[in-house]
């Protein structure tokens, strides 16, 4: 048996070949945003696939939001399958009506008749250094809006195999590409794809006794990162990967709150409305005689999101998760 | 060799040469909204397509008294009526090949019944059975759009896609006066433009977005001349007149075909009811307004036209009126029938296959509905 020998990708790249692989594999897939095609999108995802697959199946939009996606609603009406780019969190706002009004219910509306396969890829999160408007995560937003799907890898095997099953779903999916983590670098054989759980299925990142802390996206290294350091107070802390915000997955959480007893929702987007309102209250109605203290959030605070020289008041640092963790009633085991 | 003189040597190139990147002239509208009936060029009219306007327009006309009727006796929650605007419902619908697309807005519901869709499936979203009755890909009709002009990128899309695909489908795409204040109009009339996109946009001018009037809502010479900033014709039509609106449409449809790119169709035209059911215009416009548009009726001018050239006697004229009638009575009895309603399907089309959250929910309304059956069947009276 030989190994192959396994290069390190990047994030980046392994979204990049999704897109190429799922254009290759189905001729209705067609890439569109600002920037996507000659210069190879801001960050430099969609590089190369222009010049592969031609400027019809990856193409450079006129610089408005509503109208790519309402266009791209169109030519999923015509049975394309569109990958949207978003150039920047924030400015996907103006899409906001498209999503809402028509991408999230078009299927309900017409009683499954006319289903809309479109992926919105949105670069999310802050960390990067971003002036205003580049580091939003707008992810609760999206979650509220029933017919969406709501998905963001936080590894490169997931953001490789997250994004083909979000281009080949016949459902919208929203997915949060964070941005931070474009540049993260893992062991990962473009020829060979991992295979990965799919979407609504999280992943126990690391197994653990103590306390389970519930993450995705850009939080992942930070709550791995904490655990490892949670060794020294003599906690061992588990780390779920939530995957896909939409649909969620109450199983694997739950299953690893009961073993704990005890679990943290960490994340970038502001605490109050945010996912972790959400998460907590899931954990409560299904765990409660199973928890020995109250699920607690480590979130951005509850402002607009800071600028660069400041932002690292704000991101949930690996501190302030165990910070939290410290405050799990521990105790009452003593 | 100094600092001042280097500067002294320095010859500025001029940039490229400037030049329009579209010679503007040939995309402006008429100074007059294009006009056949009562004209001399009326006699050219096909008699064929006249008396197909005309049967359309008789029938479209009573499908706004029947379903505003409905809507008085409880039947429809709404219906925006288009009386005085069914030239330009008829023409849309008439314009197009089986093959093309509609994109229609909420008030548009003649233009879908006239494109062959079943008149009760077209009124499901006004009735509130459900949020659209029709399967659009049978007559290639969208379903009706509520949200103003954000149906217009939604065609943009399609018409692209079928180009894209090698198929020669046009879309049209109809929106109010009052959409075309929406950042949708803009950024749909705009990519159309810069993709050549095979698309219609047709604007029925009917002079009031909801109470608020067109100098209110534009100051752009007409709606027709915003086309130019675009890089596409415009096209300035009396919307009372079918046969000139369906003349405009059929020539823009083919233009779009045959890969000249969209055109803006604006139809000057008039909303002689009131928004909706629900509204009074009485507190917005003066009757001496309103009187005025009744004696440039669309369905008189027809009529004037097919009689003066001999195309009408009373025998056609009642069958016409007939066929309205058997549409209305036949709208009327269904109509008055209840819908058949399963509480059960609100979580089947949500997503391709239900979330377990929908799973759990759908089970919650599934022992109410339980409960609620046996309580009635407990009840003694």
């Amino acid at each position: 048996m030989t190994t192959v020998a396994v290069k390190p990708a990047t994030m980046a790249q392994a979204l990049t070949r999704a897109m190429r692989d799922a254009m290759a594999a189905d001729p209705a897939v067609h890439v569109m945003g600002e920037d996507v095609g000659t210069l190879g999108g801001v960050f430099r995802v969609t590089d190369g696939l222009a010049a592969e697959f031609g400027e019809d199946r990856c193409t450079d939009t006129p610089l408005a939001e509503a109208g790519i996606l309402g266009a791209a609603v169109g030519m999923a009406m015509y049975g394309l399958r569109p990958v949207v780019e978003m150039q920047f969190d924030a400015f996907a706002y103006p899409a906001f009506e498209q999503l809402i009004s028509h991408v999230s219910r078009m299927r309900n509306r017409t009683r499954g008749r006319m289903p809309l396969p479109i992926t919105v890829r949105v670069p999310y999160g802050g960390g990067i250094g971003g002036v205003e408007h580049h580091s939003d995560s707008s992810e609760a937003y999206y979650m509220a809006t029933p017919g969406l799907h709501v998905v963001t890898p936080a590894t490169v095997a997931d953001a490789y195999g997250l994004l083909r099953q979000a281009i080949a779903s016949d459902d919208p999916v929203v997915f949060l590409e964070p941005k931070r983590l474009y540049w993260s670098k893992d062991a990962w054989n473009a020829d060979h794809p991992t295979e990965v759980e799919p979407i609504g299925r999280a992943v126990v990142r690391r197994p653990g006794t103590s306390a389970t802390l519930i993450t995705y996206g850009p939080s992942l290294p930070v709550c791995m990162e904490a655990a490892e350091a949670a060794r020294a107070e003599g906690w061992d802390l588990e780390v779920v990967d939530l995957r896909s915000l939409v649909p969620f997955d109450d199983e694997t959480v739950c299953a690893s709150v009961r073993r704990t007893g005890r679990a943290v929702v960490v994340h970038e987007s502001t605490g109050f409305g945010g996912p972790g309102g959400e998460i907590a209250a899931r954990i409560t109605e299904r765990c409660f005689h199973h928890l020995e203290a109250p699920v607690l959030r480590v979130a951005g605070f509850d402002l607009p999101y800071p600028p660069p020289m400041l932002e690292r008041h704000h991101l949930p640092g690996v501190d302030r998760v165990l910070d939290a963790v410290a405050r799990l009633q521990w105790e009452a085991e003593n | 060799m100094t600092v001042m003189e280097q500067r002294g040597a320095y010859r500025p190139s001029p940039p490229p040469a400037w030049q329009p990147r579209t010679d503007p002239a040939p995309l402006l509208p008429d100074a007059e909204p294009y006009r056949v009936l009562g004209t001399d060029t009326a006699a050219k009219a096909d008699p064929e397509l006249l008396r197909r306007l005309y049967a359309q327009v008789v029938r479209g006309r009573r499908y706004n008294t029947q379903a505003t009727a409905l809507t008085k006796q409880g039947r429809l929650a709404v219906y925006p009526s288009s009386t005085g605007q069914e030239a330009c419902e008829v023409a849309a619908a008439l314009a197009l090949e089986e093959r093309d697309w509609l994109f229609p807005s909420y008030r548009d519901t003649l233009a879908v019944v006239a494109r062959g869709v079943d008149p009760v499936e077209t009124l499901t979203l006004l009735r509130g059975d459900w949020h659209n009755g029709y399967d659009p890909h049978t007559h290639h009709v969208a379903p009706l759009s509520t949200p103003l002009a954000t149906q217009l990128p939604h065609a943009v899309g399609l018409a692209h896609a079928a180009r894209l695909k090698g198929d020669d489908v046009v879309a049209l795409a109809m929106v109010g006066d009052g959409g075309t204040s929406e950042g949708d109009f803009h950024e749909a009339l705009n990519f159309a433009a810069v993709w050549q996109a095979p698309v219609v946009f047709l604007v029925q001018n009917n002079g009031f977005a909801i109470s608020v009037p067109l100098a209110k809502q534009t100051a752009a010479p007409s709606l027709a001349h915003k086309a130019v900033g675009y890089g596409m014709p415009g096209r300035l039509v009396d919307g009372n007149d079918a046969v000139a609106v369906h003349e405009v449409l059929a020539d823009a449809v083919r233009r779009a075909r045959a890969g000249g790119g969209p055109t803006l169709v604006e139809a000057v035209t008039y909303r002689m009811e009131a928004h909706t059911n629900a509204d009074d215009a009485t507190r917005y416009r003066e009757d001496d307004e309103v009187e005025a548009w009744r004696r440039h009726d669309p369905l008189q001018l027809l009529e004037r036209e097919l009689t003066a050239r001999g195309l009408l006697d009373e025998a056609a004229i009642d069958a016409v009126r007939q066929d309205a009638e058997a549409m209305a009575a036949d709208l009327r009895e269904r109509m008055n029938q209840d819908p058949r309603l399963d509480p059960m399907d609100l979580f089947d089309h949500v997503y391709a296959e239900p979330t377990a959250q929908l799973r759990e929910q759908r089970a919650l309304l599934g022992t109410e509905l339980a409960a609620e059956q046996d309580d009635q069947e407990g009840d003694p009276r």
